[in-house]
């Protein structure tokens, strides 16, 4: 039982980083392989919070989610301008950055790690966040600033030809995705109660990534179902020891040959979202008859 | 009508390297009126228009709107502004369905704020309401409704077209440009369009400046034409005067003692 709970926690976790990444990444259009840094920056703010100063928890989360939003903006600052790539990789320096500074900080036990921290984080607590995060990221996203980022997702040059303020919108989906993943970020140090900064490192970050990608971008249901079957699938085979890894490529690759556009990409698993996909299907396929129709006509 | 022009170009010059694509142009589009902008293929056109909407930087020159200087402001002010464009190669939000696309464009009508969005207060129902309203109704007049459900993408050719115009309507501006509207369409489309940009300017109260090569819609609609050639003016003046300009004649069919 403690077993299942544990994998449920790490999923809860995991999403309330992988949602704001898919603000990021599946809504925005900008790909981050530097999330762990920021995952960082939650873990280590809320560490010295609790650990150190003996503030309470809700503190030390809101801490920990301030300075990776912080950061964030100055990071933003200075990469947003770039184009496509480079601001990829900007990312990735970042979070490699943030590993390092973080090995050379005694203060917060260096590059051995940091133990005995208070256990603060449960089940209740992560899975009451998972719902108000799912709500706020899905408030966001159905409105006038969600759909601007979608705008610049699809095309950059005309949402600005449509008055969107592309910076600032990129700007505000890198600062939420960096919030959440403070959140995370302190949760996990609460719970598992021993950082170290390879925790946090490229691979980790890659992993929210892919979660956001295989569950498909521009879907928050999506990234749900992509968090609960990534984290959970290494646990199910985690009898054939090293082979679960080779599994969880397979799973990753499959994915990508048979639906690159994720499991659920673009579509949300809710009563209007199946409608509104069920309408746009029906559309076009009244249309094609339609279209047909007058083709015929069109010969005779 | 003002006397002020709602558009301005004084001495608009843009050099890419040691290339000059438009060199010194000057010329006004009239508050409520339909202009053309024609010329060659590489004459500049495309570029005033990137120059119009800050998509590109002015090397030299000014441009007004309304009176005031909007050279070189970022283009989503501009656009802000209430000068707005469609693209000669389509560029719509693909993905998104035909009403999210209108609807998207929108926004500038909303002021809630991105914490009011979070919490979904009261602002934010009201001003949605008020969007989807308004984008259903721009889809009612430029008759897209029985298409709202579709994907942009799989919309054909004409209708694409269209959204793309609706979609610059969604933002109320005062001038419009219009890229190459009427490309790849056949003549029986090129006559509604001529017909939907005049309905467009009578009942949004709006000024048009349309770079066309159909010359039967540019003579059809517009009120005045400006011709560029390699980046330069070459006539400026009423439809008439402008076709029977020894000039624009040679510019486009070759000189006489050429043939």
């Amino acid at each position: 039982m403690d077993y299942i709970q544990g994998i449920a926690i790490l999923i809860g976790i995991n999403l309330i980083a992988v949602l704001g990444l898919s603000v990021l990444t599946g809504f925005t259009g900008l790909f981050s392989f530097g999330h762990g840094g920021f995952m960082a920056i939650g873990a280590y703010i809320s560490a010295i919070f609790t650990a150190r100063l003996h503030l309470p928890f809700a503190l030390a989360i809101v801490a920990g989610a301030a300075a990776a939003a912080g950061i964030s903006v100055l990071i933003g600052k200075l990469t947003l301008k770039l184009k496509g790539d480079y601001f990829c990789i900007a990312t990735m320096g970042f979070g490699e950055a943030v590993r390092v500074i973080l090995n050379n900080i005694p203060y917060v036990g260096g590059a051995r790690g940091w133990e005995s921290l208070p256990k603060l984080t449960n089940i209740w607590l992560v899975f009451a966040l998972d719902i108000v995060f799912v709500v706020i990221t899905w408030n966001l996203i159905n409105s006038r600033q969600g759909r601007n980022m979608v705008a610049v997702r699809e095309e950059e040059l005309a949402a600005q030809m449509a008055g969107v303020d592309v910076y600032r919108h990129k700007m505000i989906a890198l600062v939420v995705s960096a919030a959440f993943a403070g959140v995370a970020g302190a949760l996990m140090a609460q719970y598992i109660q021993f950082i170290r900064p390879t925790m946090f490192n490229m691979a980790k970050s890659t992993d929210l990534t892919i979660m956001v990608i295989f569950g498909g971008l521009g879907s928050i249901s999506g990234s749900v179902l992509g968090t609960i079957l990534l984290v959970a699938l290494p646990e199910l085979f985690r009898s054939f020891a090293q082979w679960r890894l080779v599994f969880y490529g397979l799973a990753v690759i499959l994915i990508m040959v048979g639906r690159p556009q994720g499991l659920i990409g673009g579509l949300e698993l809710t009563p209007s979202g199946i409608r509104k996909t069920i309408a746009a299907r029906r559309a076009r396929i009244a249309f094609a008859a339609a279209s047909k129709a007058a083709e015929r006509e069109g010969i005779e | 009508m003002s006397d002020v022009p709602v558009l301005e170009l004084k001495g608009l010059t843009k050099r890419f390297g040691g290339l000059t694509a438009v060199n010194d142009v000057s010329f006004k589009v009239a508050e409520g009126g339909i202009s053309g902008l024609i010329g060659p293929n590489g004459a500049g056109k495309t570029t005033i228009f990137n120059l119009i909407t800050g998509v590109y930087k002015v090397s030299e020159g000014s441009v007004l709107f309304r009176g005031s200087p909007i050279t070189d402001l970022e283009p989503y002010k501009i656009a802000d502004g209430g000068v707005t464009r469609t693209f000669q190669n389509i560029r719509l939000f693909k993905n998104l369905s035909t009403r999210d696309n209108v609807l998207t464009a929108c926004h500038l009508s909303a002021h809630y704020n991105l914490a009011e969005s979070l919490l979904r207060l009261p602002r934010f129902r009201r001003e949605e309401k008020a969007l989807a309203e308004k984008a259903e109704g721009l889809l009612q007049i430029m008759g897209l409704t029985d298409r709202a459900d579709v994907v942009a993408n799989n919309l054909p050719y004409g209708l694409q077209r269209r959204l793309e115009i609706t979609r610059a309507l969604a933002l109320d501006p005062k001038l419009l440009l219009l890229d190459e509207p009427a490309a790849g369409m056949n003549p029986d489309e090129t006559e509604q369009l001529m017909r939907l940009i005049g309905e467009i300017r009578n009942r949004f109260e709006l000024s048009v400046l349309v770079i066309e090569h159909h010359m039967d819609l540019i003579m059809g609609v517009c009120e005045h034409i400006h011709v560029l050639n390699f980046g330069c003016t070459l006539a400026d003046g009423s439809p008439e005067s402008v076709a029977n300009d020894p000039k624009v004649v040679e510019a486009y069919l070759g000189a006489e003692d050429e043939r």
